[in-house]
């Protein structure tokens, strides 16, 4: 007779250790969890805030640059101009928003708190690295529950300046310059035009704006405010938040 | 998302003033995300005194167009004469209705003046198959229209004078556009007077 006793966990439920009391046919790679697209027609809509973004990141001689632009949008409609993509999880490290609004900064801020607890476990910061692979063990665990981040995780550690990206497929990896979001493509005209290892402070700072600038120009996903960060030894640093109308307005002066 | 009348995008309104009409778009051509170009056509006049503003794919829009100007320049050439502007508002409705099972993917609105002292306003919009809604205040099209819906019926006071009924409108496409990611980089205003045309271009937000 069946009882209680009887149940257990489906693989991909969290904090299980039961797959091995599992018999062999509940053994399903599919996630458990149902996709709430599936059960609610036109949630995109209102779950999928944000899914069009621009960010982008890069070392360089001096450190790393991120900038971002400022739109989060539900379908065509623009739900604001004035979001915060770059997810400050402490002095050192930064984090992007592309994807979910709610999965990316549910889950930096996620990441904040276990890097601090690893600081106050280890008494050092922890590594960028270390921190990438937190969040993309947790993307990995979640793979296939419709969690929605593309996110680039950039910091100064021990060995210097570094960016991984970490995605919601459990994706993450190690490079120089990245930019994430449905602009992205505009922005890596951009970059990859005016990009030097050897760029000067102002240079690099300028070419992460004339970027993220060009995104919103031609992406309609991307828009509002273009905000730059600068980070070195000492951390991280808001460099300028500039409305993406008086950048147009400048860059079309300078042209003529 | 993916709807073939937001393919491109656009926003346009029309209103009515005090024997005057004011019609106005914005100037964004894109396709999809990808903003192309920014000085885009979308309203086209028709005579002296009938505008028409179109919304949907832009292919489509085009042929409208030439459409539109082949059958009017026709009927003057055979009736010696303008089309009234109601009598284009009926042409167009029955040109999209013979296409009723491969339709054009376009949403006309028309604006102009007409009726006995031919300075009454006369506002009217259409599906893509061609079913009218005449309006006596506003009209609306695109893909903010909500937001466009919420700014006219707040904005639009009747019998405005041409200046005034500019400044209404210019606001109310400005603001509305700002809330579409697939339309704005820029608008276009023509005011329609017994005189004569006023088109005037306006700065808006480029992103």
């Amino acid at each position: 007779m069946a009882s209680a006793l009887d149940y257990t966990l489906p693989v991909g439920a969290h904090g299980t250790g039961a797959a091995d009391r599992l018999a062999p046919q509940l053994l399903d790679a599919a996630p458990m969890l149902p996709d709430p697209s599936e059960r609610c027609p036109g949630v995109e809509k209102h779950v999928r805030m944000l899914h069009g973004t621009t960010t982008l990141a890069f070392k360089y001689q001096g450190g790393v640059v991120v900038a971002v632009d400022s739109r989060a949008s539900a379908g065509a409609y623009i739900a604001s101009q004035t979001v915060k993509k770059v997810i400050e999880i402490n002095p050192f490290l930064l984090g992007t928003m592309a994807g979910g609004a709610a999965d990316c900064s549910y889950w930096e801020r996620y990441l904040g708190m276990r890097c601090r607890m690893f600081e106050l476990d280890q008494k050092k910061r922890i590594s960028v690295a270390a921190a990438s692979k937190i969040l993309s063990n947790i993307t990995h665990s979640y793979k296939g529950y419709g969690l929605s981040m593309g996110t680039m995780i950039c910091g100064w550690d021990e060995s210097g300046p570094q960016i991984y990206y970490v995605d919601s497929d459990g994706d993450r990896l190690h490079h120089h310059l990245f930019s994430v979001g449905s602009g992205s493509t505009f922005a890596y005209g951009v970059l990859d035009t005016g990009y030097r290892y050897d760029l000067t402070k102002d240079e690099a700072l300028a070419l992460a704006q004339r970027s993220i600038f060009a995104a919103t120009y031609r992406d309609a996903y991307s828009g509002g405010t273009v905000r730059v960060y600068h980070i070195d030894q000492k951390g991280w640093q808001r460099m300028s938040e500039t409305d993406s109308m008086e950048l147009y307005f400048k860059f079309r002066q300078e042209k003529a | 998302m993916s709807s073939i009348m937001q393919y491109n995008g656009a926003a346009i309104i029309a209103m009515a003033g005090k024997d005057c009409i004011a019609i106005a778009s914005d100037k964004r051509y894109g396709i999809r995300n990808q903003t192309m170009g920014c000085q885009m056509k979308k309203i086209f006049q028709v005579g002296d005194k009938t505008f028409v503003g179109l919304t949907g794919l832009a292919t489509d829009m085009q042929t409208l167009d030439q459409k539109f100007r082949f059958r009017s320049n026709m009927y003057r050439l055979r009736e010696e004469r303008e089309m009234s502007t109601e009598a284009f508002a009926n042409m167009v409705t029955s040109l999209l209705y013979e296409h009723r099972f491969g339709p054009y993917f376009c949403e006309p609105i028309v604006a102009g003046l007409g009726g006995e002292d031919g300075k009454s306003p006369f506002l009217c919009g259409m599906d893509l198959l061609g079913a009218q809604v005449r309006t006596e205040d506003f009209m609306v099209g695109g893909d903010c229209t909500e937001a466009l819906y919420g700014l006219c019926e707040s904005m639009y006071r009747p019998d405005l004078g041409p200046d005034e009924l500019f400044e209404v409108i210019a606001q109310c496409l400005l603001s509305g556009v700002d809330r579409d990611c697939l339309a704005g980089w820029g608008c276009v205003v023509h005011v329609l007077t017994p005189e004569g045309v006023t088109t005037r271009d306006l700065k808006g937000r480029m992103d």
